[in-house]
């Protein structure tokens, strides 16, 4: 069972009922598609719906944090001809599990949010982008789907209104880079996930050519929420500016490892906590608090902070997808990059040349320091590399594969040194292999 | 116009351009590797970042629009060292293995290292390697030396028309490469190599020959199809080493056909005849050029004198040079003889006398691209005129609605937009169908069709759904072009093809024209070597033996409608005299003299294409061994002869009389061109020529790397698919109708029995019209028709181009 507690459950309200409570008539009897059907039910113009969503402050939670009322404004009205909802389940960035969870226990209110989306913004057709390594959901999306067409939920009449819609789900086939979401889009295309350079946007050329708005799972499922308690309710229960509950991926060396629904705002010692404290008692080393790609905090750091984007942002790392990586005294932070840097060399699509080259260059000498074989000059070299891919890419992966490495080397250098002087690691082998019982020590099987 | 400031220099420019756009307006050069101005953006490369106020990260030139007041810095210190940067990613994992690599001296990273790359590199790790791929017989790759720039990939989709190649896997892994177990097909694949800015992608024929700085640059025209494309012909020593597209945007502009470019392997192949020849007694000697021009103004003499001048024949390559075909026929017209052609394909003639002027594209090819709607008809295009299908699928793109009636269905790989469509019918029923269409338009504008164009029976004339589709189609348009394809001026009803056509186009208010066959099909008009009224076109004089021959650059069995008549009758001849740059082993049969003359690299000449763009070019380079210009072999021949206006002391000077000008003017465009025709009352829409004896019709394609003779002798060329051997096609039906299966062997013959009584059978027996080749499955192709290439030695006792033929399914061995 992933969830183990939240404050305030909004989101995750159905949860309880684990993999018994996803289906239709389960959602409905928690109040589910009374928001879509009191919109359609001519209670609310799609400006209205917009302006509501704009007063909650929800924002992207896909890791930009973009505010969702703002992206669906910039949808061009008057457009003739199609225009796309797609919702991103391409939940691809290391640490991150939150959305497998939304789609396998709540996917009607994906559902709901998404044609409600559709309806705000004027879209008769919608997608779902279902990452490839979770096929079980994908496939009870599927049945999702075929529940809500079979209720009149989706087609040419929802709820028997004038309003179309139909939904469809997509399953990728598992590539990080088809998260980015104009990568996506040529994925959902049928080509070659690969992003596409910005200008223009999807709002005015996505899908097909035509404007689009792409939101996080998360971001959609939050919408009946919001309309059911009002925009201002939503926002009251965050901070300002950080509306809302957001659930938060805590993985690493805690004890109890899994998604939990928290306000924005909480701090991060009460999350931790919640996840059971750290894992036999150690000391808290590190925490990557948004995702592979978000810069590391060092434990005293984060044990300041709270758990919101600006907060987050303030103490120099990045909210990201609310993936929250947990390391502690015992992990070596090279061998901890060195994987972090051999994951974005892998998924690096091999479109523009600073990504395609540089992250393949980062994760050597990274491994290089690792294996013993560093030299004085790596950490310069290391942090020259970084600065000629950071800025300089189509998509956002280059200055995701570059920010751990740069924050690595930051806030443990030390480690690094010793690393590239002695050629091992500061933190005891003995005590890195005792830690999770996954490592065991060396000659031994 | 757009305010901007580029370098601190105030400049205007126009709305939607970029920031590289606007580099160019004002000669800044701004560095980079995958933007191309006739490819789509891509912005992989990041060689071309550039600094702009305001903007917190350096911005791509090639993709970034320019808005009013942005302030641009190419060469700030932001932007060098994002240049630097890119630089240095792309050189780590380059094998910088130059001093073996064929790109050496003209590759762009080698340039631009020199620009912005180190002296030495700090990556240590070990480089990438690649495996290379098979891309066919005409594109080398080092796939090792590729910094995934896609530009081949895009030239593939939206150039050539078809993606044959992509970028596989991901990130450092991904790899440029053509489907599984393909190559790269395309009619204009060697475009790649040009595009490709590092050694990655080089010419297979041309690889390890020389170093590019070797090599001198020629300018020239192509010899091949009707566009005369714009060359440059890379020479070292004397021979021709490698030919590139010289840039002319009105013709074609940064391209050339495979054709146009490795054509030039013929030009060293071993079949070049080096010295005169005289067969004499049945035996080959080679022999000086008094000998063999004595021999030759003899024989002529003789056969003038005895038979008088009508009892020869000239047939012309249309491919030779202006000054070449007006010496010929004027040395021809100076022995009485007026025999003369160069429309060796044709088999309709029934224009000649009536046409007002010379026929033509009846349009320049800018304006061939500003047409949104067009009609080819009977155009095995792609083939035929690569550049012209590539124009018409850009206007494609742009949405212009381009149809297609024709006897085959090949894909054009132009995108078929609103009510354009492709319709295909037996060649007897092309001027049908075509009247159908004329039928349909001056229907829907009310106006009545007389008699007086053609002689069709419009009241009883019903129109097909197909007819009416087209008619529909070029009736939505603005600027509309009916254009005649090869296929069509070969039709044994080309002038009525041709009238109805223009009618069609008049109707519409468009413009008509023919596409052209060859380099120079339209110089042999300006030239005057085509028959004049009373003279025989070729098809007569073949199918009327003359006593001798002179043949200039033709091999008559490949290069003509029905090369079997060609045979007999040459084989009769009492004397074939051929001016040749080969010795075609055909010809060493039915000729008793070869004159080794210069193909267009050994001479100086002019070509008129189809626009009626006079182009004239330099020699690359001195005949081979004792090759001489034709056009100084005809005036020695004339002097030996005795025929008076034979003093020219340069290929100028024929020039300035063909074209009728004084010397030294430079024509841009030959006069007298007009594709209109006087009224032909006496034309129906009958299956003239084409007597349905029982057999089926056959389609006949000139595949492109057959249709002239350079092209047969050059060796890269011929491995490629389109000069894979021909085959009998038909479709699913037809080959069902005669028990046929795929890869079947078929006995085909055209049962010209008229033809064969006429001239002395050279061996006996049934075999000797017959044609063995293979079934083959065309699902393009329309109902009971085969399909038959002709140019190839395997296809002559075919007989016809158009010929009613019979099949037979047949065993061999």
């Amino acid at each position: 069972m992933a969830l183990l507690g939240s404050i305030s459950p909004l989101l995750t309200t159905g949860w309880s009922q684990g993999d018994a409570g996803w289906r239709l008539r389960d959602y409905e009897a928690r109040g589910g598609y009374t928001q879509l059907k009191r919109i359609l039910s001519g209670n609310m113009s799609p400006d209205d719906l917009i302006a509501e969503i704009k007063k909650s402050l929800l924002r992207g939670r896909g890791g930009a944090g973009f505010p969702t009322g703002l992206k669906w404004s910039f949808m061009p009205r008057s457009f003739p001809g199609d225009k796309y909802v797609v919702c991103n389940s391409d939940e691809g960035e290391p640490g991150t599990f939150k959305d497998r969870d939304l789609l396998r226990f709540d996917p009607h209110a994906v559902i709901e949010g998404m044609i409600i989306a559709g309806y705000a913004m004027g879209a008769s057709r919608g997608y779902n982008y279902i990452h490839g390594e979770i096929f079980s959901i994908y496939e009870r999306f599927e049945e999702a789907l075929d529940e809500a067409r079979a209720a009149g939920y989706l087609g040419a009449s929802v709820c028997g209104s004038a309003f179309a819609f139909e939904l469809f789900a997509h399953h990728g086939y598992g590539a990080y880079i088809c998260g980015e979401e104009t990568g996506l889009l040529e994925s959902l295309e049928g080509k070659k996930g690969q992003p596409r350079f910005k200008p223009p946007f999807p709002a005015s050329y996505g899908l097909y050519g035509k404007p689009t708005t792409i939101n996080n799972t998360e971001t959609f499922a939050a919408i009946p929420f919001i309309l059911g308690m009002g925009g201002d309710a939503f926002l009251a229960l965050g901070k300002p500016n950080n509306g809302g509950t957001k659930l938060f991926s805590v993985s690493g060396h805690v004890n109890r490892p899994g998604n939990y629904e928290v306000p924005l705002g909480t701090p991060f010692a009460t999350l931790l906590e919640m996840a059971g404290g750290m894992r036999g008692g150690r000391k808290l080393k590190a925490v990557i608090p948004g995702g592979s790609s978000a810069p590391v905090l060092p434990a005293d750091v984060m044990m300041e902070t709270t758990m919101d984007y600006d907060s987050i942002a303030k103490a120099g790392s990045m909210l990201g997808s609310g993936a929250v990586i947990v390391m502690d005294e015992s992990t070596c932070m090279v061998k901890a990059l060195e994987r972090l840097s051999y994951f974005y060399f892998e998924e690096s699509c091999g479109q523009c040349t600073p990504c395609r080259e540089g992250t393949g260059w980062l994760y050597r000498v990274v491994h290089r320091i690792e294996h013993g074989k560093g030299r004085a000059e790596d950490l310069d070299l290391l942090n020259r590399v970084t600065d000629n891919i950071m800025g300089r890419t189509i998509c956002a992966l280059g200055d995701a594969a570059s920010l751990p490495v740069r924050s690595f080397i930051k806030h443990f250098k030390s480690e690094f040194e010793y690393h590239i002087e002695h050629g091992k690691c500061l933190v005891d082998p003995a005590a890195q292999s005792a830690g999770s019982g996954f490592f065991r020590a060396e000659g031994s099987l | 116009m757009i305010d901007i400031e580029l370098n601190g220099k105030a400049i205007q420019v126009a709305p939607g351009s970029t920031i590289m756009d606007a580099a160019h307006q004002v000669g800044t050069y701004i560095p980079h590797f995958c933007y191309h101005k006739k490819l789509s953006i891509a912005a992989n490369c990041r060689m071309c970042l550039v600094q702009v106020e305001k903007a917190p990260k350096p911005l791509p030139a090639c993709a970034t629009p320019v808005t009013p007041g942005m302030k641009i810095f190419t060469h700030s210190e932001l932007a060098v060292s994002a240049q630097k940067g890119v630089m240095e990613f792309l050189l780590i994992n380059h094998p910088l293995d130059c001093p073996i690599c064929d790109q050496g001296g003209e590759c762009q990273l080698q340039d631009l290292a020199v620009g912005y790359g180190d002296s030495a590199s700090k990556y240590e790790e070990e480089k990438r390697v690649v495996a290379d791929k098979d891309l066919g017989p005409l594109v080398k790759t080092d796939m090792t030396r590729c910094i995934n720039c896609t530009r081949c990939i895009r030239f593939t989709q939206e150039i050539a028309g078809v993606m044959e190649l992509g970028q596989a896997f991901r990130g450092e892994h991904a790899e440029v490469m053509p489907f599984v177990e393909k190559t790269v097909d395309s009619e204009l694949s060697g475009n790649i190599i040009d595009l490709c800015p590092v050694g990655a992608l080089t010419s297979k024929p041309f690889r390890f020959s020389a170093r590019t700085w070797e090599l001198s640059r020629r300018k020239s025209i192509s010899p091949h199809d009707s566009l005369g494309s714009h060359l440059i012909v890379q020479t070292k020593h004397d021979r021709v080493m490698r030919v590139l597209p010289r840039e002319n945007e009105e013709i074609n502009e940064c391209w050339i056909s495979d054709k146009d470019r490795y054509s030039y392997e013929a030009l060293n192949a071993p079949e070049r005849l080096t010295r005169p020849m005289l067969k004499q007694g049945g035996v080959w000697h080679e022999v000086d050029w008094p000998v063999a021009l004595d021999y030759v103004s003899h024989a002529l003499r003789d056969v003038a004198k005895t038979s008088g001048g009508e009892a020869i024949g000239g047939l012309f390559s249309p491919h030779a040079t202006l000054e070449e075909l007006y010496l010929g026929q004027k040395l021809l017209r100076g022995l009485g003889c007026g025999n003369i052609d160069t429309r060796l394909r044709h088999s309709d003639f029934s224009a000649d006398g009536q046409r007002l002027g010379m026929p033509w594209l009846g349009m320049s090819l800018t304006q061939l691209s500003q047409l949104d709607r067009v009609l080819v008809v009977g155009a095995f295009l792609r083939k035929d005129q690569p550049l012209i299908a590539q124009r018409l699928r850009q206007s494609a793109k742009r949405g212009a609605q381009v149809s297609f009636l024709h006897s085959a269905g090949d894909d054009q790989l132009i995108k078929q937009v609103g009510l354009a469509s492709q319709v295909v019918v037996a060649p007897s029923q092309l001027p049908a169908l075509l009247a159908q269409v004329v039928k349909a338009v001056s229907t829907q504008q009310g106006v009545a069709l007389g008699l007086d164009d053609v002689n069709v029976n419009w009241a009883d004339l019903a129109v097909s759904a197909e007819a009416g589709r087209m008619a529909q189609s070029l009736l939505s348009g603005q600027n509309i072009g009916i254009l005649l394809g090869n296929f069509a001026q070969q039709h044994p009803q080309a002038a009525t093809l041709h009238v109805l056509a223009n009618k069609l186009a008049t109707l519409l208010s468009g413009k008509f024209g023919f596409l052209g066959e060859a380099a120079n099909s339209l110089g042999a008009y300006v030239a005057k070597a085509i028959p004049q009224t009373g003279a025989l076109p070729v098809k007569a004089m073949l199918a009327k033996p003359r006593r001798a021959y002179v043949l200039l650059g033709v091999e008559p069995e490949l290069d003509c409608a029905d090369g079997a008549a060609a045979l007999r009758a040459l084989n009769q001849a009492s004397s074939v005299i051929m001016l040749s740059p080969f010795k075609p082993a055909a010809a060493m049969d039915y000729a008793d003299c070869l004159l080794p003359v210069s193909p267009f690299t050994e001479t100086s000449g002019t070509f008129v294409n189809c626009e009626g763009r006079v182009q004239s070019f330099y020699a690359a380079v001195k005949p081979l061994a004792e090759t001489r210009p034709a056009w100084k072999v005809l005036r020695v021949l004339a002097n030996l002869l005795d025929l008076p206006g034979f003093d020219y002391t340069s290929s100028e000077n024929v020039k300035a009389e063909a074209l009728g000008l004084a010397a030294g003017a430079m024509p841009v465009v030959v006069a007298g061109l007009d594709n209109g025709m006087a009224p032909r009352p006496d034309m129906s829409l009958g299956v003239l020529g084409m007597a349905q004896t029982g057999g089926i019709e056959r389609v006949t394609d000139v595949p492109i790397h057959f249709a002239d003779q350079l092209v047969r002798y050059a060796p890269g060329l011929q491995k490629t698919k389109d000069a894979a051997h021909p085959a009998a096609r038909m479709n699913a039906a037809t080959m069902a109708r005669f028990g046929l299966q795929h890869g079947d062997w078929v006995k085909v013959g055209s049962g010209d029995t008229a033809a064969n009584l006429s001239a002395e059978p050279k061996s006996t027996g049934s075999q000797a019209t017959d044609a063995m080749l293979r079934a083959e499955l065309d699902i393009g192709l329309p109902d009971n028709v085969v399909r038959i290439a002709a140019g190839h030695t395997a296809t002559v006792a075919a007989g016809d181009m158009f010929a009613t033929v019979h099949l037979e399914k047949a065993d061999k061995a």
